[in-house]
């Protein structure tokens, strides 16, 4: 111990600061700085003007990370001392993620929808059902908090998908999730189902990030180091099998499974999806698969890119399964959160194509992939939050029976995003699988492909059934009414619907976008 | 005692908090569960820290600890609302969200 404390402390004399290039790091320090500020407005900003101030907050902070962002584009460096990637699939990725987050924040902040305020409660303490809880709802109180919470949690997505040790990358991970799990419980309605959403998100997320962490425990006893590209050295420089180095890869990659609510990990998906507020699940559906894709692509092409015959036999059973079990499984669904949850689940498994591939044209696929998945999304679960009744969103299938006959719009926009997910053409869903099968038919994975393609044909009946229930069928007597919001959601679901178009009849520049941005900085 | 020792003994901690999630049904005991994981991980990145000679490791253990205290406030804040609001905090009950 002593010669190590003193190995360390004569360093320290002749120790010099890193260049951290805080040019390269603005974007996260901007968004970081401002939640804090965010945090420091609920402290001292009267209860009265709270909203509007965070709303300017918010909005003009990702608006100015993403332009941040933007300028980076075109460099290829490391920065913050080697930790954190400023690359092509960083930059896109971040970029992806706060055009989805400005979508997902346009749906939290509505507050027209629902008559009694906005998705969450009016104080997330009070007991629901109780006197304090009518009290506060009749003063109007808004529960505010959700603001820092939301820039947190889109600080560690960003750091998340840019980060290149595995410390770094644990560190944005739990920024990124701790946040979401107070969101998932609390919203205004339904209030047991989302607590209960909550304690299944937080245990299992927990759960997850303890195999993360040992993981990466097991591959620095391997390779000496957390930096993904000295754990990538090491592997092309062992000789024979190490114990360590298949633990902590096995372990790392149950942990990021998780987090992609890859089948077996993903039990947690569609409870969580249907109990949180919906915009809330909108932000976990679009922007924490997009998180955590980056990373997985991340760490698996440049840290274990050599070991790829390794762990490419698991990852086809763990793809098929996944596609196989959220398409099934999506068939059975009589609630439409839940529904949407399942088919996330099998758009994981579509993306984990793109991670088998390893290769560029995977990498650009899988970033194109998201982009598309997100945008609808986010556009299909704002329409969910305008579908109400009495008792708050209608989400049971029955009740969205004949919305086709009485709101057309409403019933013809889900329908896009839903043939989106499907992958017809002419949406952005289907250039992103198109992308994507082909990456992955070009790097050997053929019989994988053609399981794809009908597991692909099989998840369009059960769209196509949504719109059927929606089109052709006679509505019920007392059924749910289409709300109509603000602006907020209305510009939210407007943009998803157009960039839906646009991704699926003008792919050419975006396609082109993430080609270019398509290999990793090590 | 050789970094071996330190390891086996993280690897056997870990075992028992994944068992530990598995079949305890108290949710602050399935929480208790999950920090010793990420302690039986700090344990393994000091060991390795000795092994390979570098401070590494024992900074990332400084980080899980933080990491593991901030998980504390956010799941005990979690854990409260749900027990104020059933009186229990068995994980079997809350059984609103299925199918």
């Amino acid at each position: 111990m002593t010669e190590l404390l003193t190995q360390g402390l004569g360093e320290v004399t002749r120790w010099e600061l890193p260049d951290l290039q805080y040019r390269y790091l603005l974007p996260l320090f901007v968004l970081f700085g401002m939640a804090v500020v965010s945090v420091l407005v609920e402290a001292f900003v009267p209860r009265a003007a709270r909203r509007t101030v965070q709303l300017f907050l918010v909005f003009g902070t990702l608006i100015a990370a993403f332009i941040l962002v933007a300028g980076l584009s075109g460099i290829r460096s490391l920065a913050g001392g080697g930790s954190i990637a400023v690359d092509g699939p960083a930059l896109f990725l971040q970029g992806t993620i706060l055009v989805l987050a400005i979508m997902a924040a346009l749906l939290i902040a509505e507050r027209d929808a629902d008559p009694a305020g906005d998705a969450f409660a009016a104080r997330a303490n009070a007991l629901p059902g109780s006197e304090d809880e009518r009290e506060f709802t009749r003063r109007g109180w808004l529960t505010t908090e959700v603001w820092p919470l939301f820039l947190f949690s889109v600080t560690g997505m960003l750091i998340f998908v840019s980060g290149t040790d595995l410390l770094i990358l644990f560190v944005g991970l739990e920024v990124m999730s701790l946040p979401l799990y107070l969101m998932a419980g609390i919203a205004r309605r339904r209030r047991l189902l989302s607590q209960e959403a909550a304690m299944k998100y937080f245990l299992l997320g927990a759960f997850s990030s303890g195999f993360f962490i040992y993981g990466a425990a097991m591959l620095y006893g391997f390779a000496g180091t957390v930096d993904l590209g000295g754990i990538s050295d090491a592997i092309t420089n062992q000789a024979g099998p190490n114990g360590l180095l298949l633990a902590g890869v096995v372990l790392l990659s149950v942990g990021l499974l998780f987090k992609v609510a890859a089948v077996p990990f993903h039990q947690w998906a569609p409870d969580v999806y249907q109990g949180s507020p919906t915009p809330i699940t909108s932000f976990m559906a679009s922007c924490v698969k997009v998180a955590a894709f980056g990373a997985l692509l991340r760490i698996m092409y440049v840290a274990l890119g050599g070991l790829r015959w390794d762990w490419v036999p698991a990852f086809w059973i763990i793809a098929i399964l996944t596609m196989l079990v959220g398409t099934v499984l999506a068939l059975t669904q009589t609630d439409i959160k839940r529904m949407l949850a399942y088919s996330s689940i099998a758009h994981a498994g579509f993306l984990l194509i793109a991670v088998i591939a390893t290769s560029e044209a995977g990498l650009a696929a899988a970033m194109f992939y998201l982009l598309a998945y997100g945008v609808s999304t986010i556009g299909a679960f704002g329409v969910v939050t305008l579908v109400r009744d009495s008792t708050g969103e209608a989400t049971h299938l029955s009740s969205w029976a004949g919305l086709g006959k009485r709101s057309p719009w409403v019933a013809g926009t889900f329908a896009v995003f839903l043939l989106s997910f499907a992958g017809i053409p002419l949406t952005g869903g289907f250039i992103g699988k198109f992308a994507v099968f082909e990456a992955g038919y070009a790097s050997g994975a053929g019989w994988l492909i053609v399981v794809a393609v009908i597991l692909s044909a099989t998840a369009a009946f059960f769209y196509g059934r949504v719109i059927v229930i929606m089109f052709f069928t006679d509505p019920q007597e007392d059924g749910p009414t289409v709300v109509v919001p603000s602006a907020f959601t209305a510009i939210a679901i407007a943009s998803g619907l157009a960039m839906t178009v646009v991704l699926g009849v003008f792919p050419q520049p975006f396609l082109d976008l993430a080609e270019k941005a398509s290999i990793f900085v090590r | 005692m050789t970094t071996e020792h330190y390891v086996v003994l993280s690897a056997i901690l870990f075992s028992i908090g994944v068992f530990g999630v598995l079949i305890r049904r108290n949710a602050i005991v399935v929480f208790m569960s999950v920090e010793l994981m990420l302690n039986a991980a700090n344990l393994a990145f000091v060991a390795f820290a000795r092994q390979h000679g570098n401070l590494t490791g024992q900074t990332i253990a400084f980080f899980v600890m933080v990491v593991a205290a901030a998980e504390v406030v956010v799941g005990l804040a979690i854990l409260v609302t749900i027990y104020r609001t059933r009186r229990s905090a068995s994980v079997d009950e809350p059984n609103l969200l299925k199918y």
